[in-house]
């Protein structure tokens, strides 16, 4: 928490030091009220006051609520930019902190949690900033404060004040320490009710099937009769608060003017009246007293919600970035779209072992490599090791010739066109999304025209509405599986880059599509060095160069023909595939 | 499926900063009869509800008549404030009157006892303890004065040297008090003087003047009486030196401090404290009883609400969630439930309470005094306007807040998804510009919003304060012209706060409502949603004595939100312990045949029999324990190895289950994991794809039914993991009548009867063998794959 507000700048400080003498001020004149309240009082108490005086302090009076209300608003004003700039602030850093992470770190925290730490956690804090700020200056100096005006008024008075105080916040406190744990608890009861729910409908025929209602239906019974109870539980604790709050208020102030009663009674006559007048004061004075407390109390209530974000956006913030750029922004040597690996092994850091071991293979300008294994045997790792998406934990990738690390990843990027298994859509037109980034060249009308060509998108693309200019969904929700991955292939062939990778980026297409589009690509970029991973062995059959990999180890490289000969795993897969293809003749 | 389905069931990301004024702004599209709905279910929590809402209101009632007690205690404090003045008044008058001038004039011959006759004039001139000097003086100014002239005489007479004073006017006793020559002579100056203001006497002649009197049953002495005299000579009697008489009362004599000094009535302040308190205390616990209470109805009526839905889940057909997604109905079992006990907690008895509150102070304000009253609403009226406007302006920002910050939750949610693709494309700087645009925008309105609603409070102390003013002001006003008491004033200060509080939470309790209404539409929604017809004609099918013949005929079915039929005419025959295979490209019907086959759905035409009977006249129930059904999506849920195989059955015993797990090659691996059969399937990474679709196969295989559908059963699994639940299913498959759909030929290449489906119809039906001869569309797709 703390660390956060380190990033506070030279300018917010400022405000912030000027809201803090502000509300200095601030405090002053409310505390300043009373006086003239007490003043009021006397005056109007005694007999032959003149109206003049009862105006005069009433205007003093309310001189002071207005510039407390003027400086509190000047207050509101410079916290709501205080918090504001530090939200906005700490947005972009971690915006710019996950930009930076390896893909596995952001996989660690998975997105949406990101995403919440991006928005959720930060508006957290901000509230915190944006009320806490306020009430944490406020309160304290509020109490110390009016505690100094009234110490001296009384001893009985001050007691009794002393002992609301103490009655108040051990409520408080015990409450908090009896239903802080349970709350975490109910969050987690309202998980698994939604867990069993989901389950219930993800599930819906297969409870169906085995008329497993009843089944179900206890189940969430059981985690709804736990949440109820226990809500139930804290609720009915946290009802005695206000209650017990209201009644502590109001009996420290009859307390007051019960031991008034009898302090005046006993007084001389010249001090009755001015104790009077003290013994309204002290009542207000007192109230302030409670208040600010109860607020304290309140902070500490929010205060720990703030800190699990300001934790949670810590964690982010301080991921030590793996991939550090290089310096490399030009090219060093002739070779173009030649990829090596040399000995590369990789493992997550914190994994025990490895995903990839000895990986050594060449590709040169123009051909073909592909990556074939079943699930989990280290394809997509391997790839994507070439635009450093991680980093080889030994061994080297070369691209044209020089270590990936030394490139600047912008200059490296812009030799790769990367597509993902997972087709990514950005809001906007197809054109945007197909001219999405930097490659370092320009994208013409064009080269948007033949790539959507080459990508074999120009069959449903010119149906859409607006053609180029259609609007694309967050997220490509308005387009099917595989007219978004034909899209996000069009976006790597606008690129015109050097080295393709497709990430399995096949299998959302049928077999035809799949193979005309192989085609028309081969066509239309002679030069371009094609790195595949598959799963279908149809895919891959013609590529140059088969790399068979089987849990993170390299079984078998050569031709299709000679892997068939050479190798085992190569052969049973291609043999389950070649009987079992997909049927698709969509 | 699976993966489409878990994008929806992410739960709507509800935009953070709901609370404060104004978070959520969803407005329900029937308010009124959104609450009389829930007015109508809640109806079996009637009594508790009438009951928080009396003790809400009662409890209100109980705060307003608070303030007028305390203003009486207030006042009665206050009377130990103010002198007793009638009997200042009155011992003031009784001793002064003593010592009037016709008095004074009566008693001054007496007192004086002045001798100045001859006899005297002689003694003096022949004494011989006056000095010849004094003599002549005497005998001077006696001669020059009017003797006639009784002030010019005793002018004269106080002028004259001590020495003859002595015998003029001896020391003589009268009415047992001594009086010297020189009170004599201080009284006759006294008398003489033109000041008939300060008048001080010799306490020897107050004795003679003043007499004993009782005040208010207390006698005050005459000792008593000059020692009053004296202190009060030190004062002028008028109003304006009041404060100064009050400091003089602790100088005065006891008796007369007694009667006249401000008194408490110490009992009836205890009564008034005790009855506040009792107040107090009864107000907390109505609040306490009343707040348990709602507690109480809404988190059972939650429960029950949640229980509804659960329950209703499972009544609906198949087709409501062919059109809904899990999100959404996920959303309405925990926030919309929530939003719902929530205000229930509190908005209800909020309402209730601060309108009671608000009309009760406004009558109770009315019913002290009716000035107070229009200053006290007046005076936070033109507060009250300014708030609402700058509320209403806040709202906007509000709005504009939650549109913002829905934006950028959109952008980052873009960008982090597809962050591999932003960073291979070179994306960070238009991503990052966006996302400074959209940032700056949601500072702006987070700001505005922030400082708006940061208003709120500052103002609502500064309409206290102003409220508070002007009734001191007015009230004062009003005190000194002796209109009203002090402690009206007290009331009223109590009066103003009460008075504007409710106003906001009424506002807020306003909204919340609407929220409420909002919600309970969305989950009434669901709980009215149309359930399966009821089964009536039950004819039961014994699962040991089915035989395992089923007939499709001319079966006709299309999905509500289609416009052609998925199914068109669909008749085959299948024999007992026959496997069937269908297959087909996407969209032929394959899983629709299986949903009617189950009864997920209602054939539209046509009929489907099971060893002769219609599905129709067999309930749901019935057909379902007749079929065993594996699906595509590896449903597990959080729970053992144990409790997934098992599922819903209860006499399953450890040995069954083994030995099914050894059937699909699951023992081993099973038995490798820490737990063993009790290991936690939660999040356990350990576990493959492979393996957990073999799991959902073993649940399929404890349950020993006459007939199987395996529905892709094998689709998510590589094709070398496929080797072995293909084992694991040809042994499942044994003796029964199964339906196995696949995309994969293999899987089907030794089945009974391979039906090919296209566009909702059979176009071709036999064994493999059969079909690869006919040379038609299933050859066709089989040599499909050599091609490349």
């Amino acid at each position: 928490m703390l660390k956060l507000l380190k990033t506070f700048k030279k300018k917010e400080w400022l405000l912030a030091i000027i809201s803090f003498l502000l509300i200095f001020f601030q405090v002053w004149l409310e505390l300043k009220m009373p006086d003239y309240m007490s003043k009021i009082t006397q005056l109007v108490q005694t007999d032959g006051s003149s109206m003049k005086a009862i105006l005069e302090n009433g205007g003093y009076m309310l001189a002071c609520a207005f510039g407390s209300l003027i400086a509190a608003i000047i207050v509101g004003y410079l916290i709501s930019i205080i918090s504001a700039t530090f939200s906005k602030r700490t947005r972009k850093m971690i915006f710019t902190k996950v930009e930076e992470l390896a893909i596995h770190e952001v996989k660690q925290f998975s997105t949406n949690s990101l995403i919440t730490r991006t928005t959720n956690d930060v508006t957290q804090i901000e509230m915190l900033i944006a009320m806490g700020l306020q009430l944490l200056i406020k309160a304290p100096i509020t109490a110390i404060w009016a505690v100094t005006k009234i110490l001296n008024k009384s001893v009985e008075w001050s007691i009794i004040t002393a002992i609301a105080v103490v009655i108040l916040l051990s409520v408080i406190a015990s409450l908090v320490i009896i239903v802080m744990p349970r709350f975490k608890i109910v969050q987690k009861l309202t998980d698994s009710i939604n867990g069993v729910t989901r389950e219930n409908l993800t599930g819906i025929r297969v409870v169906r099937a085995f008329n497993a209602e009843k089944y179900q239906e206890d189940k969430f019974e059981d985690v709804n009769n736990k949440l109820t109870n226990l809500q139930l539980f804290n609720q009915k604790k946290f009802a005695i608060m206000s209650p017990i709050m209201y009644l502590v208020m109001y009996f420290l102030t009859l307390s007051i003017y019960f031991v008034g009663a009898k302090l005046i009674d006993n007084a001389l006559m010249a001090d009755k009246i001015a104790l009077f007048g003290d013994m309204v004061v002290f009542s207000s004075y007192a109230m302030q007293i409670i208040m600010s407390f109860l607020m304290l109390a309140m902070i500490f209530m929010m205060l720990p919600r703030a800190q699990v974000s300001a934790k949670r956006i810590n964690e982010v913030l301080d991921t030590d970035i793996t991939i550090k750029d290089g310096e490399l922004d030009k090219d060093t040597t002739d070779l173009r779209g030649y990829v090596e690996f040399k000995n590369v092994s990789f493992k997550y850091p914190d994994a025990e072992e490895y995903l990839l071991e000895n990986i050594s293979f060449k590709a040169k300008k123009g051909e073909t490599v592909a990556f074939i294994g079943s699930t989990g045997s280290g394809k997509s790792s391997l790839i994507n090791l070439v635009p450093r998406f991680y980093d080889a934990t030994s061994g080297e990738v070369l691209v044209d010739g020089v270590n990936v690390k030394d490139y600047k990843q912008e200059f490296l990027h812009q030799k790769i066109g990367y597509i993902p298994q997972k087709a990514v859509m950005f809001n906007g037109t197809v054109k945007s999304n197909i001219t999405y980034g930097d490659s370092g060249k320009e994208k013409t009308e064009k080269t948007v025209k033949d790539a959507i060509r080459v990508a074999q998108a120009e069959e449903f693309v010119s149906k859409m509405d607006h053609k180029y200019d259609t609007h694309i969904a967050q997220g490509g929700t308005n387009v099917s599986g595989g007219q978004k991955q034909r899209l996000a292939i069009a976006r790597a062939i606008a690129r015109d880059p050097e080295i393709y990778i497709f990430d399995d980026s096949f299998s959302a297409l049928d077999y035809k599509t799949d193979k005309i589009l192989r085609q028309e690509l081969k066509k239309y970029t002679k030069d371009a060095t094609n790195l595949i991973v598959a799963q279908r062995i149809g895919t891959i059959m013609n590529a140059d160069q088969i790399l068979v990999l089987d849990n993170g180890k390299c079984v078998g490289i050569g031709t299709h023909k000679e892997l068939l000969k050479t190798c085992d795993v190569y052969k049973q897969i291609a043999l389950s595939q070649l009987s079992k293809e997909e049927l698709d003749y969509e | 499926m699976n993966n489409e389905e878990e994008k929806v069931t992410k739960s709507p990301r509800r935009g953070p900063g709901g609370h404060g004024p104004g978070g959520n702004f969803e407005k329900a599209k029937d308010f009124k009869g959104s609450m009389l709905r829930l007015a109508k279910e809640l109806n079996k929590f009637k009594v508790l509800i009438i009951i928080a809402l009396f003790l809400a209101a009662l409890g209100s009632v109980l705060s307003i008549m608070a303030p007028n007690k305390l203003s009486k205690l207030t006042d009665e404090i206050s009377e130990g404030l103010v002198i007793n003045s009638k009997n200042l008044k009155q011992i003031i008058t009784k001793t002064t009157s003593s010592l009037n001038e016709e008095k004074m004039k009566e008693v001054i011959p007496n007192v004086l006892e002045m001798k100045l006759d001859q006899n005297t004039m002689v003694t003096i001139m022949t004494s011989s303890l006056i000095s010849d000097e004094d003599k002549a003086i005497f005998k001077e100014k006696f001669a020059s004065v009017d003797q006639t002239n009784q002030q010019e005489m005793l002018n004269m007479i106080t002028s004259l040297p001590e020495s003859i004073l002595n015998v003029i006017l001896p020391t003589t006793t009268y009415k047992n008090v001594e009086i010297t020559t020189s009170d004599k002579i201080a009284l006759l100056k006294a008398s003489t003087s033109t000041n008939k203001k300060n008048i001080s006497l010799p306490d020897s002649i107050y004795h003679v003047m003043l007499s004993d009197f009782k005040t208010d049953k207390q006698l005050i002495t005459v000792d008593d009486q000059i020692k009053f005299l004296k202190v009060i000579s030190t004062v002028s009697m008028d109003k304006k030196n009041a404060a100064k008489l009050y400091k003089k009362l602790d100088e005065m004599p006891k008796s007369i401090k007694k009667v006249v000094e401000p008194t408490m009535n110490m009992e009836r302040i205890k009564d008034i404290s005790l009855f506040l308190a009792i107040l107090y205390i009864c107000s907390a616990v109505f609040t306490y009883i009343e707040s348990i209470s709602m507690t109480t109805v809404s988190n059972n009526f939650a429960r029950g609400l949640r229980a509804r839905i659960s329950t209703k889940i499972n009544k609906l057909p198949l087709k409501y969630f062919d059109n809904h997604s899990i999100g959404d109905i996920l959303s309405r079992v925990t926030n919309d439930i929530d939003t719902i006990a929530q205000s229930m907690n509190q908005s209800l008895a909020t309402l209730v309470s601060a309108t009671t509150l608000f009309i009760g102070s406004i009558i109770m304000m009315f019913y002290t005094n009716w000035i107070m009253a229009l200053t006290a609403i007046g005076a936070s009226l033109f507060g009250f306007i300014f708030m609402f406007m700058v509320l209403g302006k806040s709202q906007k920002y509000f709005i504009q807040r939650q549109k913002e910050l829905g934006e950028l939750n959109g952008h980052i949610e873009e960008v982090y998804s597809g962050l591999n693709v932003v960073k291979a494309y070179n994306g960070q700087k238009e991503s990052n510009k966006k996302f400074d645009d959209l940032n700056e925008g949601l500072y702006d309105a987070n700001r505005k919003s922030q400082f708006l609603s940061g208003l709120m409070m500052p103002m609502m102390n500064f309409i206290g304060n102003f409220g508070y003013v002007a009734v001191c002001i007015v009230g004062a006003l009003l005190v000194l012209n002796d209109y009203i008491s002090f402690g009206v004033i007290v009331a009223f200060i109590s009066y103003v706060r009460l008075f504007t509080s409710p106003l906001s939470q009424i506002a807020q309790a306003m909204t919340s409502l609407q929220s409420t209404a909002a919600a309970s539409e969305r989950v009434f929604e669901f709980i009215d949603e149309e359930e399966m017809l009821k089964e009536e004609k039950c004819q039961v099918l014994d699962k040991s004595k089915v035989k395992g013949k089923i007939e499709f005929d001319h079966v006709v079915f299309k999905y509500d939100n289609n416009d052609k039929p998925t199914i068109k005419d669909f008749s085959v025959k299948v024999k007992p312990g026959q496997k069937v295979a269908i297959v087909g490209p996407t969209g032929a019907g394959k899983t629709t045949m299986v949903n009617l086959l189950m009864k997920f759905y209602d054939i539209k035409d046509g009929d489907i029999k099971i060893d002769g009977v219609s599905i129709k006249d067999l309930t749901r129930e019935n057909i379902h324990s007749l079929f065993t059904m594996v699906l595509q999506d590896t449903w597990l849920f959080n729970g053992t190895i144990k409790e997934n195989i098992m599922y819903n059955r209860t006499n399953v015993d450890e040995k069954r289950i083994k030995k099914v797990c050894k059937t699909v090659g699951l023992d081993h691996f099973i038995r490798t994991l820490s737990d063993g059969y009790d290991t936690a399937l939660a999040d356990n990474e350990s576990i493959s794809s492979g393996q957990k679709q073999l799991l959902t196969i073993a649940r399929g295989m404890i349950e020993d039914s006459p007939f199987l559908i395996l529905d892709e059963a094998t689709s998510n699994v590589d094709t070398r993991t496929e080797e072995l639940v293909q084992k694991a299913m040809d042994k499942l498959t044994e003796g029964k009548t199964s339906f196995i759909i696949a995309h994969r030929l293999s899987t089907i290449k030794n089945a009974d009867v391979i039906l090919v489906m296209r566009e909702g119809n059979i176009i071709e039906q036999g064994n493999h063998e059969e079909l690869m001869k006919k040379n038609g569309f299933y050859a066709d797709l089989y040599n499909s794959q050599f091609e490349l």
